[in-house]
């Protein structure tokens, strides 16, 4: 009589605590669930400055064409970076190509600064503050998701997160950045 | 960043909850010591009743009320595309799910504010002496500061405290009034026993309606205090450059005047106290902390981040602000380079947008002088202010004769590649934006279709 109520409280017991692991374990992947969901947003907004960014530089191209006749090798540098960047497949494929990008840019504008009736036109000023701005959006959107990637990448990595992460294939976040290369290089004004 | 959210949310639960216990020991105390044994019960429910009326009050309300008719004009992309471009700036750094409504504000003095509780209703207002002092960078800042507001939710917090400060004050007030009128006489016709416990309820309950209401001040005005920083910190961490913050509320703070339509209401909302004389006062009941103080802290910070807005904070106060989970969450960042750009909007450009949104014609002379031509006015000419020239208010045509009876097309011929604006034939203003590219228009008064044609090719 005893052994069997002694039995039924151990079971009890057991039971109890498989219901505790259960309900964290479901809390702590709903949660999971939410973070990556949130990395998935802030990704898709990188994605929309950046096409906003492409769609923006054929115009300006035109524009400055339209005054700078004869500095063909910065219109070429940048519209192959642009074409480089808008094909890019991977997360660091596309980081290297938009850093490439934002080089050919800045050598472009330094080019429009020898050009001044081309600075008071309303159409290049106007296109101008959209490609900053679209810049700034651009790091915004990439400084949030870089911030929360690590965050997550954290969370799935420890103890005891991590097995819930693994059970059900959370994997970690590339980050949307790029070691070195070419944003160094200081922009080359030709004026031949 | 949701982490910090959350242990905000837990701490502001926590300062709610003890105002409510104040709220209920108020009520409980003061029903037993007016109405007796077990009126305990009676005061609660008075209590539960007088929260609930303040809820009513402030959630059910207008917002538009407490901006006390501010006047503001919702501002639209092409109004100012450079300020709609920071708040979207700082809409991607914070990760808030909507772009909040930018409304401008016709007065010379410098200052911004946020409201609205519900990601639909979220509005960021700047006042157009701001607009025309500070440089991109400050800019930047203060608005993300007020994007730190809504972000941590703080108006929300805000209005829960008022209410809980609110219900406070008016249960101190019918219990103090209640017992003057005489409710003690009925505690002295208890059992001795009882009468004992009474007096000692009935002195609990006088004492807490002096400082219950007191101390829900202090509370009330500490949040509102700490909420600052929080939204200051938040700030460092959106821009990654806390000194456009730091300069932009040096200058803010060296204003002369407050706007027109503050009152104590809408006090909290401000980015710097508008009611403070020199915005450096540091007593319990100011809703912002000395400008002076958030300066230092944001200047002495050694990255962006928020851990070391903490290290900043800690070494100038003494205490801690942001929980230690959220520290031990939240990433290291540094500091980015200032950018070089000047002023937003000129103090003409703030004129225009404010009187086109208000149904005026815009009209230029030769001369350079631009006016505005206001709905009701009702001849074809105005006469320029400067040299006296009859210019013709720009109008619609007729694309044919007119024939009676039938509604005629028609049409307006542009003439500048900016803002344009024209009379309908039935006297409503008609604006065009920099942005427009289609071949007709809806004028907003009589809902006729207009075509507007452009003359030739259009090269800016």
């Amino acid at each position: 009589m005893i052994a069997a109520s002694v039995g039924l409280l151990v079971l009890c017991g057991l039971i109890g605590i498989a219901v505790i692991v259960i309900v964290w374990a479901i809390a702590t992947y709903n949660g999971l669930v939410q973070l990556r969901n949130q990395l998935d947003n802030a990704w898709a907004q990188i994605d929309v400055q950046l096409k906003r960014r492409y769609d923006l530089i054929p115009n300006l191209v035109e524009t400055v064409k339209g005054y700078a006749k004869h500095e063909r090798e910065t219109f070429e540098r940048v519209t192959q970076a642009r074409n480089m960047a808008v094909s890019a497949k991977s997360v660091g494929e596309r980081a290297e190509a938009e850093n490439m990008l934002t080089g050919a840019l800045k050598s472009l504008f330094a080019v429009a600064e020898a050009y001044p009736e081309l600075k008071a036109n309303q159409n290049f000023l106007g296109l101008q503050e959209e490609l900053t701005s679209t810049e700034n959006k651009v790091s915004f959107a990439r400084q949030f998701y870089n911030d929360n990637a690590m965050i997550y990448n954290t969370r799935i990595q420890t103890f005891p997160t991590m097995f819930v992460a693994n059970m059900f294939q959370f994997s970690r976040r590339d980050f949307f950045e790029v070691k070195g290369g070419p944003e160094r290089e200081a922009p080359k004004v030709s004026f031949s | 960043m949701w982490e910090q959210i959350r242990a905000n949310r837990r701490r502001s639960a926590m300062l709610i909850s003890l105002m409510g216990v104040v709220l209920v020991l108020l009520g409980y105390c003061g029903g037993e010591a007016i109405f007796g044994g077990g009126g305990g019960f009676i005061g609660l429910i008075v209590a539960v009743v007088v929260l609930l009326v303040q809820l009513g009050i402030y959630f059910g309300g207008a917002q538009s009320l407490v901006l006390g008719g501010a006047g503001g004009t919702e501002l639209s992309r092409d109004d100012c595309p450079r300020l709609f471009n920071i708040v979207e700036e700082m809409r991607l750094a914070s990760g808030l799910p909507v772009t909040p409504k930018v409304l401008l504000i016709q007065d010379p003095s410098p200052n911004a504010f946020a409201f609205g509780r519900t990601p639909e209703t979220y509005t960021i207002g700047v006042t157009s002496g701001l607009l025309h002092r500070l440089n991109r960078d400050e800019l930047q800042g203060v608005i993300a500061h007020e994007t730190g507001h809504l972000k941590n939710q703080d108006v929300q917090f805000m209005m829960l405290a008022a209410v809980m400060l609110g219900s406070i004050a008016v249960l101190a007030e019918i219990i103090w009034r209640t017992m003057r009128l005489g409710g003690r006489a009925r505690s002295r016709s208890d059992s001795r026993g009882g009468g004992q416990a009474q007096l000692i309820l009935l002195v609990i309950a006088l004492l807490l309606s002096i400082l219950g209401p007191l101390l829900a001040q202090v509370l009330y005005f500490s949040c509102s205090r700490k909420r600052e920083f929080l939204a200051d910190a938040s700030a460092a961490q959106f821009t990654r450059y806390p000194e456009g913050l730091a300069s932009a509320l040096e200058k803010i703070s060296q204003a002369a005047e407050p706007p027109s339509f503050v009152n104590k209401a809408n006090a909290p909302m401000f980015i710097v106290n508008p009611l403070a004389a020199a915005a450096e006062s540091s007593s319990v009941f100011s809703t912002h902390p000395p400008t002076g103080e958030r300066v230092r802290i944001l200047r002495s910070m050694a990255g962006a981040a928020l851990a070391d807005y903490e290290a900043a904070y800690r070494s100038a106060r003494g205490g801690g602000l942001i929980g230690a989970e959220s520290l031990r969450a939240a990433p290291a960042q540094a500091m980015r380079e200032a950018s070089d750009e000047g002023p937003v909007l000129g103090r003409s450009d703030a004129r225009a947008t404010v009187r086109r949104n208000a149904g005026y014609v815009s009209v230029r002379c030769g001369c350079g002088m631009e006016i505005g031509v206001p709905p009701g006015y009702e001849r074809k000419e105005i006469r320029c202010v400067r040299c006296g020239n009859a210019l013709p208010i720009p109008t619609t045509q007729l694309v044919v004769p007119p024939v009676l009876g039938i509604s005629q097309p028609l049409r307006y011929t542009r003439r500048i590649n900016g803002w344009e604006s024209f009379r309908c034939d039935c006297g409503h203003a008609v604006l065009i934006s920099p942005s427009f590219s289609g071949n007709s228009v809806r004028c907003p008064g009589c809902g006729r279709q207009i075509e507007v044609a452009t003359p030739g090719a259009t090269q800016g």
